[in-house]
């Protein structure tokens, strides 16, 4: 018995932080190509081809972004304590991404409603997607960078957060969803849009791999404890296809912009997203609030952890096979003038 | 400059809480109105069900967009404001929160998609599914959110181990003692809430001389729902009152500003205060009108019954009194009104007059906003009501706040109050602008009921001009 339940308060957080961490990806490739289609918007030619654009999200946007509150929702139901750390420290830049999301969410709506004013609509659905992109990178950095705990609070200042990495991981986050939107356009609509949407992402794709790489020898290099985890063997060994792989998948997906590709390049950029995803993980984890609470130390009671495990195992697929289905529904390329409008 | 950060972050919350309940409280109720016209426009094959349906949809989309975005700040305010609240009951309140955001945000949010988009798209009775299933997504949502917000009003089947909540028992928590009541009594007020707005944009069509078939179809169904819940939502209230008087007696002694500690109590009863001023200073009512008796019998059913006054309690186990007592005037105030608005609209509806008299339908086009002021004031009591505690006798409000400095809630203070403005106003101003628009694709046919005889030459232009506008939509 006894065994059973230290195996179980070992294995419970570890399930946890996965789901978790799938959660996150969810929402980073789901809401990240619809964020990308409002970092392109001023790009487009006309208000057609914005309505284009749009259209191309419109139905997947609500539910794109119920993944941010699973996200939100998930750390406070199976890791209460690391909820209660991380957000008081990224107080500003969470608020700031909030506000922002505000201004995207409703400009969807107003915008097709609007007459005279629906120029600035348009600007706070760029300004907001843009933003929401910049402080969810901000985000990142400050969670890799650390946060200062003292007595399982938040310790530091409210402007902890506002390093050159941090900065960077913003800009980074803006290059990679605009990527990702850009092929999103690519594969869904036609005409000049997709053709303009390829060559934004011609210029994007490189650009997003100089961001990775740049994180990719500043964390080592900044943070003793990253460096150990890569460049001590066999860890060396065993981790060493991860940036390999991504090398690879980036000149696939440079091939199939070349050559005419529709859909794969979409599907491409997202393993790109996970590489680095999983590059990330591999750095932070088992630490939930870097550098000094792992998951195990963060993790709801057992009680928690087990009631809300249970429903997720059964809803997730649900939720999967339905949110699938609508996709499915609202295949293929935008039509005109489709919409309720 | 020294900024108290307790009293920013309450501040805070607040005024997002409140802007954002005003969104579910509308969609909770307008999704089940759409799916009902889905339902009825498939059964009966009557257009005109479907025209209302497109109508309301393209409404419920503008304010889903600002309940969802609302909605995704409060998820996170928990933790950015209320981080000690996180960790203090994250292991009861989060389930539950996690449960809304899995049965129910999923299933919403993405049929939306369906429902918003697929008219053209998917076959009818997908369509009526897809209108249902957010629908049930959407009290699904109401479920869980109340049985939280329950448990912090009336925590059960937990136990403390060195100040942190911790489960024993999960039914005891869903159900907590006060869950059963508050979610009747929400879902009952979001249904009222939508059917007064319904009543009316209706009535607002019908002065107009507009869409003649669509707002007599609009006000039957919002004068039947008003006239039957509302009353029902009267006994509700009482029963949830009651429950409130077992569980947290100083918020009916607020609600009520009811002093006590009177010698002559048990023998006189206890009034029912209609107005005063609570002086909390000097612990008594400034200026008060009272009916004897009243209070003893709405709360105990009997004419000498007595409960605690303000006085029993220890001051820092009291909550404020002001708030409480006059959010719950102007509360059972509107619900008393939306009574009479349903039992007159019946009465005009038996008499088969209810469509000409224009002495009724003047006044009630701008009813509108009743139910939300409703709602909020229903909010305000039960929430300040539960002040001093966060969660009732586990956590102070006072202990629950972040370790984050005055000058930030100061600036996202101010950036929500701007934001919230801003968007605010502006989609008022929208939905407004899409009921102007109004319904769309009704052919030009003489309407099968007479009209108000002083405009059936504008009714007529009316819909003229709206068949030639738009003609084949």
């Amino acid at each position: 018995m006894d065994a059973m339940s230290t195996a179980m308060e070992w294995y419970l957080p570890v399930i946890w932080a996965l789901l978790l961490a799938v959660a996150i990806a969810m929402y980073v490739v789901l809401d990240g190509f619809d964020l990308g289609i409002g970092i392109l918007f001023p790009f487009a030619k006309d208000e057609r081809e914005k309505d284009q654009m749009m259209n191309s999200v419109a139905p997947f946007w609500d539910g794109n972004e119920t993944w941010l509150i699973l996200g939100g929702g998930g750390l406070l139901v199976a890791f209460p304590l690391a909820y209660s750390i991380v957000m008081p420290a990224l107080y500003l830049p969470v608020i700031f991404m909030l506000l922002a999301l505000v201004f995207r969410g409703v400009a969807f709506e107003f915008r097709w409603v609007a007459d005279t004013s629906r120029f600035l609509w348009n600007a706070a659905f760029t300004g907001g997607s843009t933003l929401a992109a910049f402080f969810q990178g901000v985000l990142l950095g400050g969670f890799v960078q650390g946060i200062k705990v003292e007595g399982n609070a938040f310790a530091g200042g409210p402007l902890d957060w506002a390093t050159p990495f941090a900065l960077l991981c913003g800009l980074g986050v803006v290059c990679g969803y605009a990527l990702l939107g850009a092929v999103w356009l690519v594969m869904k609509t036609e005409g000049q849009t997709a053709v303009r949407a390829r060559a934004h992402a011609q210029f994007l794709l490189p650009a997003m791999l100089v961001f990775m790489g740049i994180v990719s020898l500043w964390t080592p290099i900044a943070f003793p404890r990253i460096a150990e985890r890569w460049f001590v063997a066999p860890n060396l060994f065993y981790l060493a296809p991860v940036p390999l792989v991504t090398l690879a998948l980036a000149y696939g997906v440079w091939r199939w912009l070349a050559k005419g590709h529709e859909y794969l390049p979409f599907f491409g950029v997202i393993g790109l997203f996970l590489l680095g995803y999983v590059g990330i993980g591999i750095s932070i984890f088992p630490y939930l609030v870097p550098p000094s609470l792992t998951v195990w130390e963060t993790a709801a009671a057992p009680a928690s952890q087990i009631f809300m495990l249970i429903g997720a195992v059964f809803i997730l697929p649900l939720i999967l096979g339905y949110v699938a289905f609508v996709y499915w529904i609202f295949r293929g390329k935008v039509r005109a003038g489709e919409g309720y409008h | 400059m020294d900024i108290d950060p307790l009293l920013l972050a309450r501040i805070q919350f607040a005024f997002t809480v409140s802007f954002h309940i005003i969104f579910p409280s509308f969609t909770i109720g307008l999704a089940a109105y759409i799916a009902t016209l889905e339902v009825l426009w498939i059964t009966t094959g009557a257009d005109r069900y479907h025209r209302i349906a497109r109508f309301f949809t393209k409404i419920f989309a503008v304010s889903f967009a600002m309940g969802v975005v609302s909605g995704i700040v409060l998820s996170y305010q928990f933790g950015t404001n209320w981080s000690r609240f996180s960790h203090v009951v994250g292991n009861v309140v989060g389930p539950l929160i996690g449960y809304e955001v899995l049965t129910a945000f999923f299933l919403e949010a993405t049929f939306l998609g369906i429902m918003l988009f697929g008219w053209n798209r998917v076959p009818k009775g997908l369509h009526v599914f897809a209108s249902i299933a957010v629908a049930v997504g959407t009290s699904l949502s109401a479920f869980w959110i109340l049985s939280a917000n329950s448990w912090m009003q009336t925590p059960a089947g937990y136990e403390l181990r060195d100040g942190i909540a911790f489960p024993t028992d999960w039914i005891t928590a869903i159900f907590n003692p006060s869950f059963p009541y508050r979610f009747a009594h929400m879902v009952t007020a979001c249904y009222l809430t939508t059917a007064i707005v319904v009543l009316a944009v209706g009535a607002r069509y019908l002065v107009a001389g507009r869409f003649p078939e669509e707002s007599r179809t609009m006000m039957r169904m919002a004068i039947g729902l008003i006239a039957i819940f509302a009353p029902i939502q009267a006994l509700i209230g009482d029963q949830h009152g009651l429950n409130t008087l077992e569980y947290q007696p100083a918020k009916i002694a607020a609600v009520e500003a009811h002093w006590g500690g009177e010698p002559t109590d048990a023998k006189t009863g206890i009034p029912l205060i209609l107005f005063a001023i609570p002086n909390e200073a000097e612990e008594r009512n400034d200026w008060q009108i009272a009916i004897p008796r009243l209070g003893s019998l709405i709360l105990t059913h009997s004419l000498d019954g007595t409960f605690k006054g303000l006085k029993e309690f220890a001051p820092n186990e009291r909550p404020p009194v002001a708030i409480p007592f006059f959010a719950f005037r102007i509360m059972v105030g509107l619900g008393l009104l939306m009574i009479a608005i349903g039992w007159l609209g019946t009465f005009l509806l038996w008499r088969r007059s209810l469509f000409h008299a224009e002495w009724f339908l003047r006044p009630v086009q701008y009813v509108w906003p009743i139910g939300f002021i409703t709602i909020l004031s229903g909010w305000f009591v039960t929430e300040v009501g539960r002040q001093p505690w966060i969660a009732t006798g586990i956590l102070r409000t006072a202990d629950a706040a972040s370790p984050v400095t005055g000058w930030a809630i100061a600036v996202s203070l101010t950036l929500f109050v701007l934001v919230y403005g801003i968007v605010f106003s502006m989609g008022i101003y929208y939905i407004n602008r899409l009921i102007v628009k109004g319904p769309q694709g009704a052919a030009l046919e003489p309407p099968h009921e007479e009209l108000p005889p002083s405009r059936p030459l504008a009714a007529a232009g009316e819909a003229t001009r709206d068949a030639i506008v738009r003609p084949g939509e």
